[in-house]
């Protein structure tokens, strides 16, 4: 069978992603711009025989994931960035309880209400402290609507396979653009969770699910045990890179950004402009091997720009990846100040002529 | 000779870490002879809340998940939504139900889930050290209220029983003590009631068990399981609501 | 081969449901395309606008800055994005309500652009479909450019409606036969 090709919004391939990923489970609230992901999905998941239920707050919700979780369930929740840092206890507990499930933030701008246009304001939250403690998670951040089908149906295998939540970091820009999706059958694995899930203590010692370590001890085990997983997430890093080792700047970007920005890239590399693209589609684990390897590439000191939608996060882990080995520039837009490709050559040609390079 | 008394298989064998005169084993006790007695185990699920009795797993041989603080009726929620055959209890503090988490229950309440929820009120935040809580009476000193509970400062003390038996929602909804043996006796004919409301899938069911706090009430375990009796006058007892009809009073 | 097109009006106007239609038609035809809204805030300002892009490679960015073509209903429209209009860019515009004589530094604005207009209210409402209007700017624009047949348009518009406005599809049809019945005569 061929497969089928429909015209959606990224928040829509997100929510398809997730059936296809095999979620059985969502719990929400409503806030723009993500709310096609409850509607959708409050009509495909009941089909299923799955359960959607629209919370009273997203603190409820992502607490509702957490028991759904705990019993078994591939679960999700969706929400916006002020959502999100309601959320941000439970992500908290989730770590620490172990207990898999997909979060997705479409990202508007802040801080506060903000406003409901694109923003890339999160990253920090998303990728250094989704919640207090020690706790991460795997933040992926797709930049098509074929891509956040993929991440999303993947993050529910990923999110079992660590036992651990794992975050879908979108903007408004994917979230309400359409673009065609390819509905294609993905291989996720069914991860088996009978030994660790509670449902009932039926000819089995019961089990408990907990975080609390009052034994000092205990909890430095605990955290050592989390980072140990932490860093096996390594595996999963992605990225995109255009780039032949020549190059005199590298742009970085992730999201929706990254589409201005590859679109600005490609156009000067027609042009004989020494540039190169460079977008972590992991955002945590970050792959500063990679970045720091193409710091190193040539000879000659590279300069990175890294474009983002916010006022300067990811820059501060481009520059720590590359240890010096290049210049980092930090070219940031405020939340509603959407930058056209246009303009972001500009930027480029700017930096390009302080280097005093030729064109390759 | 006939067997008059033994342990709970439910009850584990550890010695219980609760202050002298605190009523929490008890209920623990209780608890467990209720789950065995409907034969509970083996599809039972708690909900350990923050407070003293976070640490119900040292206690209750069930699986038991440890819900963020006042969370316990919305994990409740999503385990009852995602696994409909399991038999899910939260057991939570005054604090925890009434006051962090008052909204998580009001709406689990509400929707009906079909969960069982316990509330353990003793007027005070026991673990941190006896602090105003949402069912501090008037005038009682805690250690936010060194004057005593104000109604013009603190407002009024709130009375959930009450509450929850004006939701449609609720299947059942009780309050109780444990500070006499005849109330103890009592006390479980209705926790089994609530727990055969979520058998028979009635709706969200309720147990409001007055307890003491001696320490934080400043009193030795006697004076304090006599105190109930005052807190009874201003927390009445009684089933508020029953969908099962018939006669439950206590 | 890549499309830039923008089409602005009136909230009300059926720009969004346009645009994406367009786009669903693209897709059908089987190119890459990319429909971009604009939702919130701007919808206030008067005017409610989309961007479309065509193409048969990938499309990068779904933001155009200057685009080849732009779909105008009304006056506040114009004025605003007519700016951006690439140099040898074309427009269609709603003779209605964008009145030549009204728009003070016409010629400054329009230098190097094609301008079409097509009385697209009117037209809708000659079809017996006065609220399609945004079908006959459709109909006049695949006139011009024919990107797609006609069976995919009726594919594309079908899909549109769904079940629950199926009724509405012979009006707007019409309309669209209107608009191509209009450019041609251009």
């Amino acid at each position: 069978m061929k497969d089928k090709r429909i015209l959606v919004k990224g928040v829509e391939a997100i929510a398809f992603g997730a059936l296809e990923g095999g979620c059985n489970c969502y719990f929400g609230y409503p806030i723009t711009p993500q709310n096609e992901i409850p509607e959708l999905m409050s009509v495909e998941l009941p089909k299923r025989g799955g359960v959607f239920l629209q919370a009273e707050s997203e603190t409820s919700a992502i607490n509702m994931v957490l028991g759904a979780s705990a019993v078994g369930a591939r679960v999700m929740t969706s929400s916006s960035s002020p959502g999100i840092s309601l959320m941000s206890e439970g992500f908290s507990y989730l770590i620490a309880l172990e207990l898999p499930c997909v979060i997705v933030n479409v990202m508007r701008g802040g801080p506060g209400l903000g406003g409901i246009e694109a923003s890339q304001g999160d990253y920090f939250q998303a990728v250094k402290a989704p919640g207090h403690g020690d706790g991460k998670f795997l933040v992926f951040a797709p930049y098509s609507c074929d891509e956040a089908y993929e991440l999303t149906a993947k993050a529910f295998e990923l999110a079992d396979k660590y036992r651990n939540p794992v975050m879908i970091l979108s903007d408004a820009i994917l979230g309400q653009m359409k673009e065609p999706l390819t509905l294609k059958p993905l291989k996720i694995k069914r991860i088996k969770k009978d030994d660790w899930i509670l449902n009932g203590a039926k000819d089995r010692p019961a089990r408990v699910i907990k975080s609390l370590f009052l034994d000092s001890a205990e909890l430095a085990e605990r955290n050592r045990k989390l980072k140990k997983k932490y860093q096996m997430m390594e595996k999963e890093i992605r990225y995109e890179k255009i780039f032949e080792g020549n190059e005199d700047i590298i742009v970085v970007s992730f999201g929706s950004m990254a589409r201005l920005c590859k679109e600005a890239v490609l156009n000067l590399r027609e042009k004989g402009y020494p540039v190169g693209f460079f977008r972590p589609i992991t955002l945590y684990p970050f792959p500063r091997f990679t970045l720091f390897k193409l710091a190193e590439a040539s000879q000659r000191k590279k300069r990175f720009m890294v474009f983002e939608l916010n006022c300067g996060q990811m820059v501060e882990d481009v520059a720590s990846s590359i240890c010096g080995r290049g210049d980092t520039y930090s070219v940031f837009y405020p939340p509603s100040i959407l930058p056209f490709p246009e303009d972001i050559e500009k930027e480029i040609k700017k930096c390009l002529k302080y280097s005093n390079s030729p064109k390759v | 000779m006939p067997e008059v008394f033994k342990l709970p298989k439910s009850l584990k064998k550890n010695i219980f870490h609760y202050c002298p005169g605190c009523h929490h084993s008890i209920v623990h006790r209780l608890l467990c002879e209720v789950i065995d007695e409907l034969n509970l185990r083996d599809r039972a699920v708690g909900l350990a809340s923050i407070g003293c009795a976070c640490f119900l797993y040292f206690y209750i041989d069930v699986d038991i998940v440890e819900a963020p603080h006042g969370r316990s009726c919305s994990v409740a929620t999503g385990m009852k939504r995602a696994r409909p055959e399991l038999v899910v209890f939260t057991y939570q503090g005054d604090g925890d139900f009434a006051a962090i988490g008052l909204g998580d229950s009001l709406h689990a309440a509400s929707r009906g889930e079909s969960i069982t929820a316990l509330m353990i009120n003793n007027t005070v935040y026991g673990m941190t050290g006896g602090q105003l809580s949402p069912t501090t009476v008037l005038q009682q000193k805690t250690t936010t209220t060194p004057l005593g509970r104000d109604p013009k400062r603190e407002g009024f003390p709130l009375k959930m029983a009450e509450v929850l038996s004006n939701f449609e929602g609720v299947a059942f909804c009780a309050r109780t003590a444990v500070n006499t043996p005849k109330r103890v006796i009592e006390t479980k004919k209705l926790l089994k009631k609530a727990f055969l409301a979520q058998l028979e899938n009635r709706g969200f069911s309720y147990l409001e068990i007055l307890s003491t706090c001696p320490v934080n009430w400043k009193m030795d375990a006697l004076s304090a399981t006599k105190h109930v009796d005052k807190l009874i006058e201003i927390f009445p007892l009684g089933v508020f609501k029953d969908t099962f009809g018939g006669n439950s009073e206590i | 081969m890549r499309f830039e097109i923008i089409l602005s009006g009136f909230g009300g106007q059926g720009v969004l449901f346009a645009g994406n239609l367009l786009a669903l038609a693209g897709m059908y035809r089987g190119y890459q395309v990319s429909f971009l809204p604009v939702y919130g805030p701007e919808m206030r300002g008067g005017t409610c606008h989309c961007t479309v892009v065509i193409s048969d490679k990938d499309i990068a960015s779904p933001l155009v800055k200057e685009p080849g073509y732009l779909i105008i209903l009304n006056l506040p429209s114009f004025l605003k994005f007519i700016p951006r209009l690439k140099k040898g860019g074309v427009a269609l515009v709603n003779e209605d309500l964008v009145k030549r004589d009204e728009i003070e530094n016409y010629e400054e604005l329009t230098h190097h652009k094609r301008v079409i207009y097509v009385p697209f209210s009117s037209l809708a409402e000659e079809a017996g479909a006065p609220l399609a209007l945004n079908l006959c700017a459709l109909g006049a624009f695949n006139g011009l450019l024919k990107l797609f047949s006609e069976d995919v348009f009726v594919r594309a518009l079908k899909e549109m409606l769904g079940k629950s406005k199926a009724h509405l599809f012979e009006a707007n049809f019409r309309a669209y036969l209107k608009g191509i019945e209009a450019i041609n005569k251009v």
